[in-house]
């Protein structure tokens, strides 16, 4: 069984700094890490390795130094790491970034055969879209299972699988090869081994730009967007709301009042 | 920190062992002090993550044995837990016998499964009445056919009942003292061997000290490691390897109270300020970080100095151990004593860290002994 596992580098920080003149991250003095998520995908595409046979091939697109992201996943037990670089792709959208990704794939599967499965995290910690992922089965049309909590079954080519819902979870059967998703209940990502990290220390990383995997530069990056971020700001601080105090009738009358208030004002 | 000029691989093990330090070890060092239950979940995690190769050579499914890379992974585990970090260090201590007086058979028949942490090893000498006077041993060792007869009792065994594999010293000659004595590969499961009281002890709870307990405990003469006699140079050499993986446990008991300490420091505010603001607490501070930088700079020589092949290595070795075992008792009663009260509590993890600490002064020979072993070396070097 043959894995690509789609990874992000993020900025390692519950509290993203925006800077308001540019409308972009503030990374400088932020140490980069595997987008938490992601680790998650990584980790289940080495289980079914384990439990299947097979490879499985990391992949990234980002700046030259998200090799680091590679080689920790490679640490995990992952074969391959591809990074996707390339000025061209920098300030991408969803759309730009899926687009890109799909290409990439579309070359893995040249280079290293046929893979039954894309592995994502369900979102990355910094843009939260969680649409890269459902847009890369787009773009290859194929199946796509989002928020997977269990890999239960794979078999005949067709994968059986549980996703979480708001409610409780669907299970589900997908024909392969098919694009999931996963959220952190799926497994608990395991600590590299030294021999793995030692192996991802001397592992090539190997280096695909626009041209390497035949996309254009004006269908990528900031000029492939199809969406363009006009502001992005820290929201306010909601403040307390007010208690009213007294007798229920009392406070029936003053809601009434307010409200009125907030409707005429 | 100074710059100890760790290669990539010892950076490798430090960030490694941090890491299962802090993800796996920090957040269940409380629960299993109070239940002194075997942490074999934290067991399996670094034996997935090869650390128990550290101290097994390569052609025997190890990392190669290598002393400072077993301190820093030692000393990196124990920032989080002394208790669980000694799991993982007296199963170097069992299984240094094996790698340094095992024959080519004993070796291929046990490291293999040491290396890989599926079986942990102990190191059985002390009993009752042998402690820091290890030649009045009394476990006996009769030759009969192809069998060696065990008859005795350990104890105060690091790992007892949960090692698989054990490197028990007895005697084997009554007659000549300390040079009737044999080092055997005890087996667990051999008929005759059991196990007897399990210690509730002041620290390092999450590790297990058991007796252990020979009846007519048949082992196979095989298992005898070196020749007949050799059991205190097997005993001596392996102590000289072990200690400083002691002292590196001493070390991180050390490191990781100071880091509590300040921590705490920053948090607890009196008369306005936080505490860390008082210069009372900064020079406490300043002293701690002071002393264990030294302990460190000490125990990493010997470490380096062992790994380079260095034959005169047991008053180094003492050194490490005494030095660094006292600062680490120092350090956290010093860590507590910036606590004030809420040290005092077992809701604070500090206090676990000067029980914890004390064991260090003890054990693999009492400080009292490792200055004997200092000063016996002086006084030979000055007769040379």
């Amino acid at each position: 069984m043959n894995i690509i596992v789609c990874i992000k580098q993020v900025p390692e920080t519950t509290e993203v700094r925006i800077n308001p003149e540019t409308n972009t991250l503030i990374r400088d003095g932020v140490k980069s890490i595997v987008n938490p998520f992601d680790m998650y995908a990584i980790e289940e595409g080495v289980r079914l390795k384990e439990r299947f046979g097979g490879k499985v091939v990391v992949v990234t697109m980002g700046p030259p130094q998200a090799e680091a992201a590679l080689r920790e996943a490679i640490s995990m037990g992952c074969d391959e790491g591809i990074l996707i670089t390339d000025r061209a792709f920098a300030g991408g959208d969803t759309w730009a970034t899926s687009y890109t990704l799909c290409h990439a794939i579309k070359k893995i599967a040249q280079e290293f055969g046929a893979f039954d499965a894309i592995l994502c995290g369900k979102q990355a910690s910094d843009g939260d879209t969680a649409q890269v992922g459902p847009g890369i089965s787009s773009w290859l049309d194929l199946p796509q299972v989002t928020y997977v909590k269990k890999i239960e079954e794979i078999k005949d080519n067709r994968a059986r699988v549980e996703r979480m819902t708001e409610e409780g979870f669907d299970i589900v059967e997908t024909p392969l090869p098919a694009l999931m998703t996963v959220v952190k209940e799926i497994n608990e990502p395991r600590i590299p081994s030294l021999k793995g990290m030692m192996r991802s220390k001397s592992a090539k990383i190997i280096s695909w730009t626009a041209r390497d995997i035949g996309v254009e530069a004006k269908d990528v990056g900031l000029s492939g967007s199809r969406t363009q971020v006009v502001k992005i700001f820290t929201p306010p601080v909601r403040k307390g709301g007010e208690m009213l105090e007294g007798e229920t009738a009392d406070k029936v009358n003053k809601l009434v009042e307010l409200v009125k208030g907030e409707v005429t004002g | 920190m100074l710059n100890y000029l760790l290669t990539d691989e010892q950076k490798m093990i430090k960030d490694l062992a941090h890491k299962i330090a802090e993800e796996k070890i920090r957040p269940v060092a409380a629960k299993y002090d109070k239940t002194e239950e075997f942490p074999w979940e934290v067991i399996k995690v670094i034996a997935a993550s090869d650390l128990f190769g550290l101290f097994i050579p390569e052609e025997y499914g190890g990392m190669s044995v290598n002393v400072m890379n077993l301190c820093l992974a030692t000393e990196e585990l124990s920032r989080a837990c002394g208790g669980i970090a000694v799991c993982y260090a007296a199963s170097a201590l069992g299984t240094f016998p094996i790698v340094l007086f095992g024959n080519d058979a004993q070796k291929k028949k046990y490291l293999p499964d040491l290396a890989k942490g599926k079986k942990l090893a102990a190191f059985g000498l002390t009993e009752p009445e042998a402690g820091s006077d290890a030649g009045s041993i009394k476990t006996t060792a009769r030759k009969e056919g192809n069998y060696y007869i065990l008859n005795g009792t350990k104890h105060f065994i690091t790992n007892g009942g949960d090692a698989e594999t054990y490197t028990v010293v007895a005697m084997t000659d009554k007659n000549k003292g300390a040079r009737g004595a044999s080092a055997f590969i005890v087996e667990k499961g051999t008929k005759g061997f059991t196990f007897g009281k399990k210690e509730d002890k002041l620290g390092i709870r999450a590790s297990s000290t058991m007796e252990l307990v020979f009846n007519d405990c048949k082992v196979p003469a095989e298992n005898l490691l070196a020749k007949e006699g050799m059991g205190f140079i097997v005993t001596m050499r392996t102590f000289d390897m072990s200690r400083p993986g002691v002292a590196a446990q001493a070390l991180g008991i050390a490191q990781g109270a100071l880091e509590l300490a300040v921590k705490y420091s920053r948090q607890r505010h009196q008369f306005g300020k936080p505490i860390s603001s008082f210069q009372g607490i900064q020079w406490m501070f300043a002293d701690m970080a002071t002393e264990i930088e030294a302990a460190r700079a000490l125990v990493y020589s010997c470490a380096r100095a062992v790994d380079a092949g260095e034959k005169d290595i047991g008053a180094a070795s003492a050194m490490a151990k005494l030095f660094a075992s006292d600062v680490s008792f120092k350090v956290c009663d010093m860590a507590l004593q910036i606590h004030g009260g809420y040290g005092y509590m077992k809701d604070y993890p500090i206090e676990k860290y000067l029980r914890d600490a004390k064991i260090t002064q003890i054990y693999e020979g009492t400080n009292q002994i490792q200055r004997n072993i200092i000063g016996l070396q002086m006084i030979k070097d000055l007769a040379k």
